[in-house]
This record gives C-alpha cells, sequence and structure tokens, in this order.
C-alpha cells in the first residue's frame, strides 16, 4: 500500500510517451539522439519489453548441435533457454531453460549430448523434445498428473534462416523470411560465399563491458571510427606489406525493419577470396582457385560480392554478422542500461581445409576479439562515451554524418536506420498500436 | 628420486623461479621492449578461449594465437600512445605460484605454474586466474622462452572485458 511518500518510478509505458528521444530533422539535415536512450533505467526497461520480447533474437547456429541429442544453452533476450536437436524428430527445439514443477534449471552444461533431462532438484526427467517423461512417486498426486501439460516450456516462436537459429518470446510476431526483409540476401552472400555450408569455430568470446547496447550496434558498422580508433591494427597491417592506399570505400544500405548494411573494399585481405601479405605468400595459389571457384558457379559479379566486398549487417537488434578479414557472429544483451554482455563466434565453411581455417582464425583473432588489436580498443571508446554521457552539459549525440548524400560507408546512414526504427518500436504509436 | 637428483631439481625449480619473477617484473614495470627479448624468434604466446582451453591454434579459434612477429607487433602496439585500451597502461600485477618444472629432451624444460594478475585501471579492478604452460629453453645467457601459453580459469570474460593487457 502507498503511503505518498515513496520516490515515484514512472512506469516504463509512461517514459517511453515522453520520446522522441530520437531526432530525425531532413530539412536542416540533423539526426540527433538524446543520451536518455544510454542511460535511462525506465528507458532500458522499456527496451527490455518493447524490443528484446518482441524480436527475432539470434539463439545459435544448427552446426553447434549436427546430433540427435546434442544441446547448447545460453541466455537469449537476457532469459536461460537451451537448444537441442529433438532425438526422435530431428527438430531443433528451443525451450525455456526451467523445470514445470518448481522452477530449477533442467539444463546445466553449456554443451553436450543428452537423451534426457533431469531436473536434479526432484528428478523429474523430461526427453529431447520436450516431452515429461519421469516424475518419482507419481502416486502422491492423488488427481493424476497430466504429463502432456507438464511438458518443457517451448520459446513461442522458434524458426531458422541458412542455418541461423533466431527465437521470440511473442507468438504473434510476423514469420522469420518477413522480418528479415532485406538482410536475407545479405545473409546468402556469406553463406554462399563459404560455399553454401557454414558452422562454428569450436572457442567463443564471451565479454562484457561498460557502455549502452545500442553504443555497440552502432560501432559494429561504424566506418568512421576505423582509422582513428584501429590505427596500431593499420599500422601493424603496413609493417608486414599490406598496402592501405585504397583506403575504404563503399556504401550503406537500409534492408527494412532496422536491418542495414555497409558493404564497401577496404585494405585487409579475406580468407574468402582476397590474398594480403598477412596470409603468407604459400597461400596465394588457393586463394585464387577459391575465387576461380565461386565465378564458376555465382559469376563474375556476384562472386566480386563475395570476394572483395566487406559487410558489416545488422540484423536488428542485436545480431550482428561481420564479412570481414574473417567473419563473426555477435550477439549482446544489455542486462543495464550501462552494461552489455556480449558473445561472439567465427563463422567458417563447413569443411574448410585444414591450412585455410588457420588463416582464416588467424586474420579473426589479429583484429577481433577481446586479445586482438582492435575489439579492446573499440570498448575503450564505447565506455569512454558512457562516461563521457555522466558529465552532462551536453544533452543529444549527432548522427548527422552524410545526411543528404547518397550514404557512403564511412557515413552514420546505417545508425539512423538502426535508430528510427528502435523510436518507432518504443514510441506511443507503437503503443496504440498494441492496445488495439 | 636420490638425493642428489632431488636436490638438482630443487635447484633448477628455483632457477626457473627466479626467471618467471624476473619476467613478471618486467611485465609489471612495462619493460616490454625487455620482455621481448626472453623470447626465441619462433616462439608463440597463445591464450585460448574460456570455453575451449585446449584449443589448437590451427583449428579453433583462440583469443590470442601470437606467433614472433604478431609479439613484437603487440608490444609496439602496447609501447604507443594508440593502444587506447592501454593508454594510459594499467597497473598489473603477475603472480606466480605451484611452480613445477619437467626435464623435456634437447635441453628444453616444460613449465606448469599457477597465476594470478591483477589489473587496476581508472579505477577498475580486474583479476586473471589460470594456469601457465612454458616451454623453456636452457642457453648460455639462461633461459629462452619457446612457448608461452596462459590458461584462464574463469568460465568466461565477462568480469574482465577483455585480454589487452599481457597475461
Amino acid at each position: 500500500m502507498s503511503t505518498g511518500v515513496e520516490p515515484r518510478v514512472a512506469p516504463a509505458t509512461e517514459v517511453a510517451a515522453q520520446l522522441p528521444v530520437v531526432v530525425d530533422d531532413p530539412v536542416a539535415q540533423r539526426f540527433r539522439v538524446h543520451r536518455s536512450a544510454m542511460t535511462s533505467p525506465e528507458i532500458h526497461r522499456a527496451e527490455v519489453e518493447r524490443i528484446f520480447a518482441k524480436s527475432w533474437l539470434y539463439v545459435g547456429h544448427e552446426s553447434e548441435i549436427p546430433e540427435p541429442g546434442d544441446f547448447v544453452r545460453r541466455p537469449v533476450g537476457g532469459r536461460p533457454v537451451f537448444m537441442v536437436r529433438g532425438a526422435k524428430t530431428g527438430n531443433i527445439n528451443v525451450f525455456h531453460n526451467t523445470c514445470t514443477h518448481r522452477g530449477a534449471l533442467v539444463c546445466r552444461q553449456d554443451s553436450g549430448n543428452s537423451k534426457v533431462f533431469q531436473c536434479f532438484y526432484h528428478a523429474w526427467t523430461f526427453d529431447s523434445e520436450g516431452q515429461l517423461k519421469g516424475v518419482p512417486d507419481r502416486d502422491a498426486y492423488a488427481g493424476g498428473l497430466n504429463f502432456d501439460e507438464l511438458g518443457l516450456k517451448r520459446v513461442a516462436r522458434v524458426e531458422t534462416y541458412r542455418g541461423f537459429v533466431f527465437a521470440c518470446f511473442d507468438p504473434d510476431i510476423e514469420d522469420l523470411p518477413t522480418y528479415l526483409a532485406g538482410a536475407k540476401e545479405y545473409i546468402d552472400l556469406v553463406v554462399d560465399g563459404c560455399g553454401g555450408s557454414v558452422e562454428m569455430a569450436r572457442g567463443t568470446n564471451q565479454y562484457s563491458f561498460g557502455a549502452n547496447w545500442k553504443l555497440l550496434v552502432e560501432n559494429s558498422f561504424d566506418g568512421y571510427h576505423a582509422e582513428s580508433t584501429h590505427d596500431t591494427y593499420f599500422k601493424y597491417l603496413v609493417s608486414i606489406g599490406t598496402d592501405l592506399r585504397g583506403g575504404v570505400s563503399g556504401q550503406a544500405v537500409d534492408l527494412g525493419n532496422g536491418h542495414a548494411v555497409i558493404e564497401y573494399s577496404s585494405p585487409w585481405g579475406r580468407p574468402v577470396a582476397k590474398w594480403e601479405p598477412l596470409f603468407g605468400a604459400d597461400a596465394h595459389t588457393e586463394i585464387d582457385r577459391l575465387r576461380t571457384d565461386l565465378v564458376a558457379r555465382h559469376g563474375e559479379q556476384r562472386a566480386h560480392a563475395m570476394a572483395e566486398v566487406n559487410r558489416n549487417l545488422l540484423i536488428y537488434p542485436n545480431l550482428i554478422i561481420n564479412d570481414i578479414m574473417a567473419v563473426t557472429v555477435r550477439t549482446f544483451y544489455p542486462p543495464a542500461p550501462d552494461t552489455v554482455d556480449v558473445t561472439a563466434w567465427a563463422l567458417a565453411p563447413r569443411n574448410e581445409p585444414a591450412s585455410l581455417r588457420h588463416r582464416r582464425l588467424d586474420s579473426f583473432l589479429t583484429f577481433l576479439g577481446p586479445g586482438g588489436f582492435a575489439t579492446p580498443d573499440d570498448l575503450e571508446a564505447l565506455e569512454s562515451c558512457q562516461q563521457g554521457f555522466a558529465s552532462g552539459g551536453v544533452e543529444w549525440n549527432d548522427i548527422s554524418r552524410g545526411m543528404g548524400r547518397v550514404p557512403v560507408a564511412n557515413d552514420e546512414e546505417q545508425m539512423r536506420v538502426f535508430w528510427r526504427h528502435w523510436q518507432h518500436q518504443m514510441s506511443a504509436a507503437a503503443d496504440r498500436a498494441g492496445a488495439r | 628420486m636420490t638425493a642428489v637428483a632431488s636436490q638438482r631439481h630443487v635447484f633448477l625449480r628455483q632457477q626457473v623461479e627466479e626467471f618467471l619473477y624476473a619476467e613478471a617484473a618486467l611485465l609489471d614495470t612495462w619493460a616490454l621492449d625487455d620482455w621481448l627479448l626472453l623470447f626465441d624468434e619462433d616462439a608463440k604466446y597463445e591464450v585460448p578461449c574460456n570455453d575451449a582451453l585446449d584449443g589448437d591454434p590451427a583449428r579453433d579459434l583462440l583469443l590470442i594465437d601470437d606467433n614472433y612477429l604478431r609479439l613484437a607487433a603487440r608490444v609496439t602496439r602496447l609501447d604507443s600512445r594508440r593502444a587506447h585500451r592501454e593508454y594510459p597502461h594499467s597497473r598489473t600485477n603477475h603472480q606466480v605460484f605451484n611452480v613445477r618444472v619437467q626435464d623435456l629432451p634437447a635441453d628444453e624444460l616444460s613449465v606448469n605454474a599457477s597465476f594470478t594478475v591483477w589489473r587496476f585501471r581508472a579505477g577498475r579492478t580486474s583479476c586473471y586466474v589460470g594456469q601457465y604452460h612454458y616451454r623453456l629453453r636452457r642457453s648460455a645467457g639462461g633461459f629462452r622462452i619457446a612457448v608461452k601459453r596462459a590458461e584462464l580459469d574463469m568460465t568466461d570474460l565477462r568480469s574482465v572485458g577483455d585480454v589487452a593487457i599481457i597475461l
């Protein structure tokens, strides 16, 4: 019961109604985001309800669970779930990781193979299709137990695209292909460039840092920061003989539904299929052969897009597929407005020849990941922004770069695409639509 | 083991410990150019991912897989003012314990040790805990590092963020 004296905490809906925090002014060619979007606990709470509970979120890749009974567990949208290949059906099942009896986690290992998942608390046992199979001393339930009702609870929606498994906690969301919109053909470019079948390399990057998750969205496809923030990486490339003169050039594309990509040429090499000194002289023939192969299968134009063109792709809201000096798949979730948990993998062609795989991983970890020459400096930049917000005095971030011209890869149009959709999902208009 | 052999082994372990303490001091004083001189030119420095501690760099993703060339570049990077995550540098404290030494053929040694590396920067405290695996070579000038591999006991990097420092 209210005493009328507690500090008043506005409900998420009320705060969201005070938006817009995104101001898009095409006349003045200014695009601004209010910094409360990165710092406000109420906005964070609204994001959990409106974005993470209502979007298709990346769970994992089919190749992680090739055999019946194979499973991985991980948080999705901040909630513990697990993905298991059903032993009977071979289907990909994604379950809420909670016993239907009294709540304990039923999957307590990060990965493995099992035909049964037994809750250790009271030993209720489920199979890999989620069916309840065993309850000790079940005669104690005088009214009987309905085993069909007490199976593991599936996440409301699960669909896959080219092996990428997505789940959504909202049963009413549009189907995955519709949701992915223009992003589909960019996923196709990545997968087909890898020969049509891909897998995740063993070894996961799991790290966290002190900044708002949307700063990582921006950073993941920000061509503008590369030269200044990643000077030491480029110096390393030069030291091993890479020619930087071509620079970075390309464009940003709005893919619909908040998804966006920048596609551009770059000085660095690509395991498929652009040689550079980092790969070593003996790799030249092999990489040329990969490229010839792509041309034979896809024609010169598409082969060029696969071999020489880089893609930094955002699948709204929190999946990044960056097909750059290697391919990284990165997803993240904010447990708080100023904290983000990141999980990232290296995607590679399935059955890639050993020498090519080694070079790909080498290229990945030189730039990417917590021990690379670039990612730690990105974390520093994003934490630095978050700390700067606390200073106050400046209320808005400026994301106008490239407005009023055909947006190039070093502009900020791809970020504006994200922010416009974010604003739409968070806005009062979305409220009214939901109320109908 | 005879008494003489046992004494010899204790002496060897003490020599290795002295070497590891000296290495830790170079890292903690950011004397990275001198630290690099401890490595042979075919040396490796590896840090596997937390969920694949037996990771093989030819097959699996590692956090760090430096040959001498990239290790030298890592030192150049950390010496510069453009390694933003480490400019200004963290204060670090590399602690080495539980040192076990095993003789290998060809004048090489296998060394396993526990480590705790404390890192302090801008009011933040991070702690890395794990196992060192070294392959050392005896030379006229003392030990040389052929392999240094740091396997982290933490299940992930959430509490530390990154491995921008050298472990």
